[in-house]
């Protein structure tokens, strides 16, 4: 099982982001467990592509030529910078309900009419 | 208390389904390569960079970033807008 | 209250330094680690150092809303323009045409480990300059809209 230590983190961190979500009541707690999912999945696709022995897919004096796969990198590049999109517009919703609610508690947004 | 129980009971049998996957891969020897094996062979002679990171991200997959700067685009005018109905909010409540 | 003279001088000496190793990075994209997103990630940073050091008010007077709006425009139109200029070369869309020709970008580069160039990478290095500019003045606006919505507390 420790070959595989960094799938089991996947799962660890998965769990965890999934529970923060469903179980919080405020906004601002749920926003974190949103960004530890965000990092359980940019950790996967990081790790899927490793190669034994590799080094950095860059041939600016590179130790040798056995690289590690370039294409995840890419992809989890982009992953990254909507996680921050996702953070940035969820913070402004928090604080313009705490303007006209007064609460930033979920139960409490739900009930209040009008 | 009844529901929480139930409920992190549920999201653990779903993470042990997980953690049974997460064992049968192997890490460290990718399964399928063929394309980031002509990336790394023959990137720098089409696209002319040393990093190949940065030539799959702008040369070869461009379209995806083409999407991800429209993304961080649109999600700044979203936080503008808030801000800007939240200072008319101020002043219409003044009149 | 402000801040004391030690935290105002020493933001005043490092502003300079945050945004040259920024724009480092988004300059030398192509040859090592780094790129657009991470070097305009590193300018707002140094955006934020001065608007800690300093208070709010007097940063806005410094920063306006509409400049750094429209350098995000730019970078954004920057870069398809970029990518639709290859129409005037007869290819496709996106296709690299600066890459081994004989102008801006463009000494050819043979398959193998050597120590880096400037003059290489096609268009490469220009959407990163087009990416960083955008990634700047967008995240320094999030920053100072989220400053601006905090009302002063009634004591």
């Amino acid at each position: 099982m420790l070959w595989n230590l960094p799938f089991i983190t996947v799962v660890v961190l998965t769990f965890i982001g999934l529970v923060t979500v469903l179980l919080k009541r405020n906004i601002i707690k749920i926003l974190l467990g949103i960004n530890i999912l965000e990092s359980a999945v940019n950790l996967f696709l990081v790790s899927l592509g490793y190669r034994e022995g590799g080094v950095a897919p860059i041939f600016t004096l590179a130790p040798s030529e056995l690289m590690v796969l370039p294409t995840p990198q890419a992809l989890t590049l982009t992953s990254i910078v909507i996680g921050v999109a996702t953070s940035a517009l969820v913070l402004s919703f928090a604080m313009v309900l705490k303007k006209k609610y007064g609460t930033v508690d979920i139960n409490e947004i739900r009930r209040l009419e009008g | 208390m009844k529901k929480t129980v139930v409920l992190m009971g549920s999201l653990l049998i779903i993470c042990a389904f997980l953690g049974v996957a997460a064992l049968n891969l192997t890490f460290g020897v990718p399964k399928i390569t063929d394309m980031d094996d002509y990336f790394l062979r023959f990137g720098q002679e089409q696209t002319g960079t040393n990093n190949q990171c940065t030539s799959v991200t702008f040369d070869f997959r461009g379209f995806d970033t083409l999407g991800e700067s429209t993304v961080l685009f649109c999600a700044v005018i979203g936080v503008a807008l808030m801000f800007r109905k939240m200072q008319e909010g101020e002043e219409h409540e003044d009149e | 209250m402000r801040m004391s003279k030690l935290v105002r001088t020493g933001a005043d000496f490092l502003y300079p330094a945050v945004l040259i190793f920024g724009l480092y990075i988004v300059a030398h994209g192509h040859l090592t680690p780094g790129g657009g997103f991470q070097g305009g990630a590193v300018i707002a940073t140094g955006a934020a150092l001065v608007i800690v050091a300093y208070s709010y008010t007097e940063v806005r007077q410094w920063l306006s809303g509409k400049v750094l709006m429209g350098q995000e425009v730019i970078g954004l139109m920057g870069f398809i323009g970029v990518a639709l200029l290859a129409f005037a070369f007869g290819q496709v869309f996106f296709f690299n045409y600066l890459n081994a020709s004989g102008s801006l970008f463009g000494i050819p580069v043979p398959y193998g480990i050597n120590a880096g160039e400037l003059n290489t990478g096609g268009f490469v290095p220009l959407m990163n300059f087009a990416v960083g500019i955008e990634v700047w003045g967008g995240l320094t606006l999030v920053i100072l809209y989220m400053l601006s919505g905090i009302r002063k507390e009634v004591s």
